[in-house]
């Protein structure tokens, strides 16, 4: 499996992607944002970080980068494409995520673990998740309040499109397990086709037992079985 | 000519920073603030000297980059 992982100013998850994607033998690139055309690649990655300091509004000016028009178009063929954090928001920005992420209703910027529920494993990057549906994943971000309006977030329901909710350790999806103010505690969507997806989380920080957790991993053993 | 464009969060949309400004105004003494909203500003030059031609792409960065038009509304401005 090969992949690409998109490097824009203000990145700064990039190299830890790529580390996670190396260690399970996904043949990654590093592609500059300047680029016009993208890899032969069955993933793209849109890391962490702060493209473009956040200017206007975050993942805005990523949006708009000339390497953005191959990554559409790579989407638009059925390639897969995994928006981590402001990765995420970018996704948001091109238009191929609805919705929109704003400050976290507590207005701080939060870094810790927090607890997930897959509630989509019926597609590439979640399959495996289907022996454990509960899961511990880092979040590290201040835009990270998913808003839509109610169609949209009832099509998003009725299409099971919503691939992670944030929960309590026993799975529970309430107010006091919403760590940004989320609607329906949404942490990560996919496109209609689900080859598309947009989750806060950081997948790549926990993918060594050192590093507090492994559940991280089981996204990338998803996605090597997908190939 | 010279054109702006003011940028701000819909209504019905939560504007913290707006909020926060609102209510130290009313900390201040302001007891009379009703409301407080947050917003952006550009000063657009634009090599253009037909107002409708410059309204129109006016309009079309607004909407395609200026504002997120999910959550945000514009007003335009020639001057």
């Amino acid at each position: 499996m090969k992949s690409s992982v998109i490097v824009f100013p203000g990145s700064n998850c990039d190299r830890d992607i790529a580390v996670a994607l190396e260690k399970f033998q996904i043949k990654n690139q590093m592609i500059w944002h300047n680029e016009t055309n993208l890899p032969k690649s069955d993933l793209v990655v849109l890391p962490g970080g702060f493209s473009y300091g956040d200017y206007l509004r975050t993942g805005c000016i990523a949006s708009k980068s000339p390497i953005i028009n191959d990554v559409i178009r790579h989407a638009n063929k059925g390639g897969l494409v995994l928006g981590i954090c402001n990765g995420f928001q970018i996704l948001i920005e091109t238009g191929l995520l609805p919705g929109v992420l704003l400050r976290n209703k507590n207005l701080k910027f939060i870094s810790k673990n927090v607890f997930l529920k897959v509630i989509n494993t019926d597609n590439q990057f979640c399959f495996n998740y289907k022996k454990k549906n509960i899961i511990e994943l880092h979040i590290a971000h201040n835009e990270g309040n998913y808003f839509a309006d109610i169609n949209t977030l009832q099509k998003l329901e009725d299409n099971n499109l919503i691939a992670l909710k944030y929960c309590d350790e026993k799975g529970n999806i309430n107010t006091d397990s919403n760590p940004n103010g989320s609607s329906n505690n949404i942490a990560g969507l996919l496109n209609r086709e689900k080859n598309i997806l947009g989750i806060m989380p950081h997948p790549e920080r926990l993918i060594d037992p050192l590093l507090s957790g492994i559940d991280g991993s089981i996204m990338f053993e998803s996605l090597l079985k997908s190939k | 000519m010279k054109i702006s464009a003011t940028v701000t969060l819909k209504k019905e949309v939560l504007d913290p920073q707006g909020k926060v400004v609102d209510q130290t105004l009313k900390n201040m003494g302001y007891k009379n603030i009703v409301s407080v909203r947050q917003g952006k500003y550009f000063d657009i030059e634009l090599k253009e000297t037909n107002k409708e031609k410059a309204k129109k792409i006016a309009e079309e960065i607004c909407k395609k980059l200026l504002t997120n038009t999910v959550i945000e509304d514009y007003t335009i401005n020639l001057k």
